[in-house]
């Protein structure tokens, strides 16, 4: 069991963590010299007359015939009395539906807010970021929904705007492709063919394909396999969660009774297993062979988020309203199936309250989780806690674990990742192919993105490869001398 | 239908044993549905108590039965008609002449009596399960001239719900073959068949019911006008009387009857719900994954392994399984992996690796070849143009409907005589070929579709009077400038590779006879006379991107060699232990290139990048439409898969410096 209490304290304010070297992290002050680009500017929407409108869902064909009804026709008695009986028993039916399903009766902006794996996504400047799977390159996704692209090694940053793209819940690049890059939209779910080669600053809307379905929006969580060659995505609305074949825009609903939607999908990295979490306290683990699925139901409430390790074997998940993140182990056995999973899920880590003593007074650290995210060595583990936005010093903050998958699962406590004073992390993502260890970025609510940057040499890659791999750009929060002392990194781990 | 000896074991093993099965739960399925259809069809609002008991005595009774049993059998002729008519590669029409030519093909005209019939034999069971006023063709009436004495009445409401039937049979017939209703596709994601079912099922529903819809609209149109000549018949052949004092349904009156209209609605629903059913059903177990052995313990069963079983060319459904199974196992069973990469035991031969390569590669460089090829018409017929001495004109009123009209209009003699692949050549001359398709599908098959084949033709082409009228320096000039570099020597316009083809261009204007340049004029002003009928136009020219579909037909097969290829190679980094991969994947991925390049080229044409209108409402398939995207996104995904998982190892693999180049771009995630 490994709790809080075990971490070294927080650092005081004005002190951001730099990176972990010599398995310890480092800290620092920032400077704003150091800011190159803020993404503040994209914070507000454009100032939009849209407010002074009314929205008119109806065509011009409905309106005139309901007009026409209205002013033409008088409505006989019976004729009103029953109709007005039908639409009272309608919406009792759809009342009763909503009881049994909360969350049925919030609009869609908010039902992304409340599913999403950002902390207060309907005001955070960075709504969804992804890293591409290979390269390093990533594309960020703001308020004012569009979508830029930022690479290295290129000059150019395309900005990817579409009409149809509105309140980007999830963002994910294709897996074994360069270009294709999937966003989750409020009506449908949008795949742009971003030319890594191409100059265009603004790829035209025809580079982007669009796939919809009816009743499936909004769409908040999407995951392609790791093999590249299906999506898939779920809403909260339908409970049918669709497996895409992108070429071909056609999709198969995976329909399951029960759950209400599905709100939160994870591929495991060996394309074994997706988990799909529904709204209401459930989720499901699919297999991804013949498309069968495991229901596990939890006992307080449903499943906010969950990552695999980086085999496929083991998952680590989060229920909303506990402390504590579980794990399921999946053995995989030829032609059994799924059936040789486990019958319970195991605590691995209590993250209840802990309060730690700093030069600036008590925080409390701890609390429910926002979201997990496992590096791709299967070391580091990042927890992102919600913390309590009212209360000072309870602030959102990530905690970082040492993982060890083989031969048995161990967790060890590592640090807090802190921005600098006032800010707010968000989202996290770790970089899916760092050759130094692992790299997590995280998004603050000051609309800034920083990479920090953890050293260390995998036990399960061969060491040799570290002088011979490739320079990295090295962010720019980290001093040059830390990338000497790796060797010591090598004997301590 | 066929005989035993010449059928393959697999279509006598499995896929008739899977045939039988799918419809033997269509028919145990038809007595659900069936109660559906005698409560849907006799329900009336204000007496629920009455219709359920009335409901019951009926479907106990003995005509129920017989209904049920005449129903059951044809059931069992859809599934008869559904395994002798299916295709795994759909036939994609590039004209309306050609659409309209596979639906006057004897086969399809078989195919369309026959469900003709069964819609008048489904038409007559709901007749008689609705009861009332339906159910016999003949009643007594007064006679009209006032006596007492009564004669035997045409029922014409018995008469119409039975032509319905024929009308909607026939329509789902003509529609199948319209939307490729025969062609059975594979889909991604494998689940089991129940779970498949019933995914299906609320779109079988919805597209019934939609479609009845339709077909009853249509039915009740041309009833309105021609429904006199069946009644007058039907009175005739039978000795009937049309009953004067009651009002004739083929009027406006008598159409507008509501519950007229949703009886024939009912009843063509239930028609087609069956008949979908039965369909999906076939569909669902035919596409089920076989296991192949990889290799057999006993030599008797050899001829069933995956390696033998991926070389065999007929039937393409075993061909199809198998690739299926190879892309499956090389994706999700290590243990079967391990047998690919296994050596044979005396000697020492990876057979079974060598065998699956082989078999997947020429696949990919057949493929690559009809793409060059047809890229190679496409290009030269645009060089020709602009020259304004080309040969083969056969895409040009492909690409746009003007440019061909206007082509067509322009006299050009020297070239009109010499367009064989022309569609309109053709048809002048009119004489039909057996495969009724074959000339206006995209003719790779006809001489001028490969430069290769081109000169094979050109000897005996010499022999005609206007031979050198063609032979003109530009189009000797113009060899194939594409990649592949045995054509390109060979065509380039040197004399020695192609003697047959070089006559000396100075003694040829002497050549074209009176007789010839006369039939030559001849043949133009027919031809501008015909060009110029919108009509003529509308059923030739060429269906934008139809060509392309047709190119990339068989497509799925393609995409599954390059999935089982690429992750077996992906899966030889760690797994194969004697390293037979490792000598193949030189021509892997130069395979993979060169068929990259001819994709990427194929996607520039006009009309080949653009995407097909999605069809959600109707049972056919529209997978066809979108292989070529979906062999485009796997090929470039089956690239990367082998250029992650051996990154810069790759370097050390021999390879020319195009392609070296090409990877390099792969290597550094810029395709």
């Amino acid at each position: 069991m490994c709790s809080l209490a075990l971490f070294p304290p927080p650092l005081p304010s004005g002190q951001t963590t730099l990176c972990e070297s010599n398995n310890e992290l480092l800290s620092g002050t920032t400077t704003e010299d150091q800011l190159k680009q803020s993404l503040k500017l994209h914070s507000r929407t454009e100032s939009s007359s849209k407010a002074a409108f009314l929205d008119h869902s109806e065509t011009l064909w409905m309106r005139s015939c309901l007009y026409i009804l209205s002013c033409a026709l008088v409505v006989p008695k019976w004729l009103s009395m029953s109709s007005g009986c039908i639409l009272a028993l309608l919406q009792k039916v759809s009342s009763f539906h909503g009881s049994l399903f909360p969350h049925l009766t919030l609009s869609s902006e908010d039902m992304i807010a409340e599913f999403s794996q950002v902390l207060n996504w309907s005001d955070c400047v960075v709504r969804a970021f992804a890293w591409h799977p290979h390269t390093d390159k990533f594309a960020v996704a703001l308020l004012d929904d569009s979508i830029k692209i930022y690479n290295p090694k290129s000059a150019t940053t395309p900005t990817l705007k579409h009409r149809l793209q509105r309140s980007v819940a999830a963002v994910q690049w294709k897996p074994l492709c360069a270009s294709a890059l999937a966003v989750a939209c409020q009506n449908c779910l949008l795949v742009w063919h971003v030319d890594p080669c191409s100059l265009s600053t603004r790829p035209s809307s025809g580079c982007a394909q669009v796939l919809s379905h009816p009743g499936h929006s909004p769409v908040t969580s999407i995951a392609w396999s790791p093999s590249g060659s299906l999506l898939v995505s779920a809403s909260p609305m339908d409970t049918a969660m669709m497996v895409w074949d992108v070429a071909s825009e056609s999709c198969v609903p995976l329909q399951r009774v029960g759950g209400g939607g599905v709100s939160f999908l994870s591929w495991s990295p060996d394309g074994s297993h997706v988990l799909a979490s529904t709204p209401s306290a459930l989720f499901r683990v699919w297999e991804t062979r013949m498309w069968t699925c495991e229901r596990w139901p939890c006992v307080k409430g449903r499943c906010q988020s969950g990552c695999w390790s980086p085999d496929g074997s083991r998952l680590l998940f989060t229920v909303q309203g506990e402390m504590v993140i579980y794990a399921l182990t999946f053995t995989d056995t030829p032609g059994v199936g799924l059936c040789g999973g486990p019958q319970a899920a195991a605590v691995v880590a209590d993250l209840s309250e802990t309060t730690f003593n700093t030069p600036d007074g008590d925080i409390i650290v701890g609390g429910e989780i926002q979201s997990l995210a496992w590096d791709s060595t299967g070391e580091r583990l990042a927890v992102l806690l919600k913390g309590d936005p009212h209360a000072a010093d309870r602030p959102a903050i990530i905690a970082v674990f040492k993982t060890r998958t083989s031969p048995i699962f161990e967790l060890l406590p590592c640090g807090f990742v802190q921005g600098e004073r006032g800010a707010e992390p968000r989202l996290m993502q770790f970089h899916p192919s760092f050759q130094h260890g692992a790299l997590l970025t995280v998004c603050w609510s000051s609309g800034r993105i920083t990479h920090v940057p953890f050293y260390f040499l995998s036990a399960g890659v061969p060491h040799c490869g570290l002088s011979g791999s490739p320079s990295l750009p090295r962010p720019q929060t980290v001093p040059a001398d830390f990338a000497n002392q790796s060797l010591f990194t090598e004997l301590m781990s | 239908m066929f005989s035993t000896e010449q059928t393959c074991w697999f279509v006598r093993k499995v896929i008739c044993w899977r045939a039988a099965a799918s419809t033997a739960w269509a028919v145990l399925l038809l007595g659900p549905i069936t109660a559906a259809l005698v409560i849907l069809g006799r329900f009336s609002l204000f007496h629920p108590i009455q219709t359920i008991s009335e409901c019951l005595s009926l479907l106990t009774s003995a005509s129920a039965v017989f209904s049920l049993i005449l129903l059951c059998g044809v059931i069992l002729m859809i599934g008869f008609l559904n395994l002798e008519y299916y295709t795994v590669i759909p036939t994609i029409a590039c004209s309306k002449i050609a659409l309209l030519g596979q639906l006057l093909h004897p086969r399809q005209l078989v195919n369309s009596a026959v469900h003709c019939v069964m819609g008048i034999v489904v038409a007559w069971c709901c007749a008689i399960t609705i009861g009332g006023r339906y159910e016999t063709l003949g009643y007594t009436c007064p006679q009209s001239d006032g006596d007492s004495s009564s004669q035997m009445c045409l029922n014409e409401y018995h008469l119409i719900l039975l032509l319905a039937g024929a009308f909607v049979g026939l329509s789902y017939s003509l529609l199948g073959v319209i939307h490729n209703m025969n062609y059975i596709s594979f889909h991604t994601v494998q689940q089991y068949k129940y779970l498949r079912f019933k995914g299906a099922l609320p779109l079988v529903v919805k597209c019934s019911a939609t479609q009845a819809l339709y077909s009853i609209r249509n039915f009740i149109v041309v009833y309105f006008f021609l429904g006199y000549i069946p009644k007058a018949w039907f009175c005739k052949t039978l000795n009937l009387y049309l009953n004067s004092s009651v009002h004739p349904l083929d009027s406006i009156a008598g159409l507008l009857d509501l519950s007229l209209v949703y009886h024939l609605w009912i009843s063509a629903s239930f028609l087609l719900f069956t008949w979908h059913i039965t369909l999906v059903l076939f569909r669902i177990f035919v596409t089920e994954l076989y296991s192949f052995p990889v290799q057999s313990s006993f030599t008797e069963d050899a001829h069933q392994c995956l390696a033998k079983v991926l070389n065999e060319k007929q039937p393409m459904i075993l061909k199809f399984l198998a690739l299926q199974d190879l892309a499956l196992l090389s994706q999700h069973s290590p243990s079967r992996r391990c047998q690919v990469f296994s050596l044979s035991q005396p000697g020492g031969h990876p057979h079974n690796w060598n065998a699956i390569s082989k078999e997947c590669l020429s696949m990919l460089t057949d493929l690559t070849q009809r793409l060059v090829a047809y890229h190679d018409t496409v290009a030269t017929n645009g060089r020709a143009k602009s020259l304004s001495t080309g040969s083969e004109r056969k895409t040009s009123s492909e690409t746009s409907v003007t440019s061909g009209t206007e082509d067509l209009m322009s006299p050009r003699p020297t070239l009109l005589m010499k367009t064989p692949a022309s569609v309109f050549a053709r048809s002048v001359v009119g004489t039909p070929r057996t495969p009724l398709t074959a000339p206006f599908t995209p003719d790779l098959d006809s001489p001028f579709a490969s430069p290769a084949l081109r000169r094979l033709t050109a000897p005996v082409e010499q022999c005609s009077p206007w031979f050198g009228t063609v032979q003109s320096p530009h189009v000797m000039r113009r060899g194939p400038k594409l990649w592949s570099t045995s054509t390109d020597s060979q065509v380039n316009g040197s004399p020695q590779s192609s003697p047959a083809s070089v006559p000396s261009p100075k003694q040829e204007p002497s050549k074209p006879s009176l007789l010839a340049q006369f039939l030559q004029n001849r043949k133009e002003q027919v031809k501008n006379f015909l060009a110029k009928r919108v009509l003529i136009m509308y059923l030739f020219n060429k269906l934008p991107e139809a060509s392309s579909q047709a190119l990339f037909a068989d497509s799925q097969a393609h995409i599954w060699a390059l999935e089982g290829l690429s992750y077996l190679v992906q899966a030889s980094f760690s797994e194969d232990q004697f390293g037979v991969v490792q000598t193949a994947l030189p021509s892997i991925l130069s395979c993979m290139l060169v068929l990259q390049e001819a994709v990427d080229r194929h996607f520039k044409l006009p009309h080949a990048s653009s995407k097909p209108v999605r069809s959600t409402g109707s049972m056919g398939d529209s997978t066809h439409k979108t292989l070529r995207f979906a062999l485009r996104a796997t090929l470039k995904t089956a690239i990367y898969r082998i250029t992650t998982t051996f990154g810069d190892h790759l370097n050390a693999i021999q390879m020319s410096a195009e392609h070296r180049k090409r990877l390099q771009q792969f290597l550094e995630y810029k395709e």
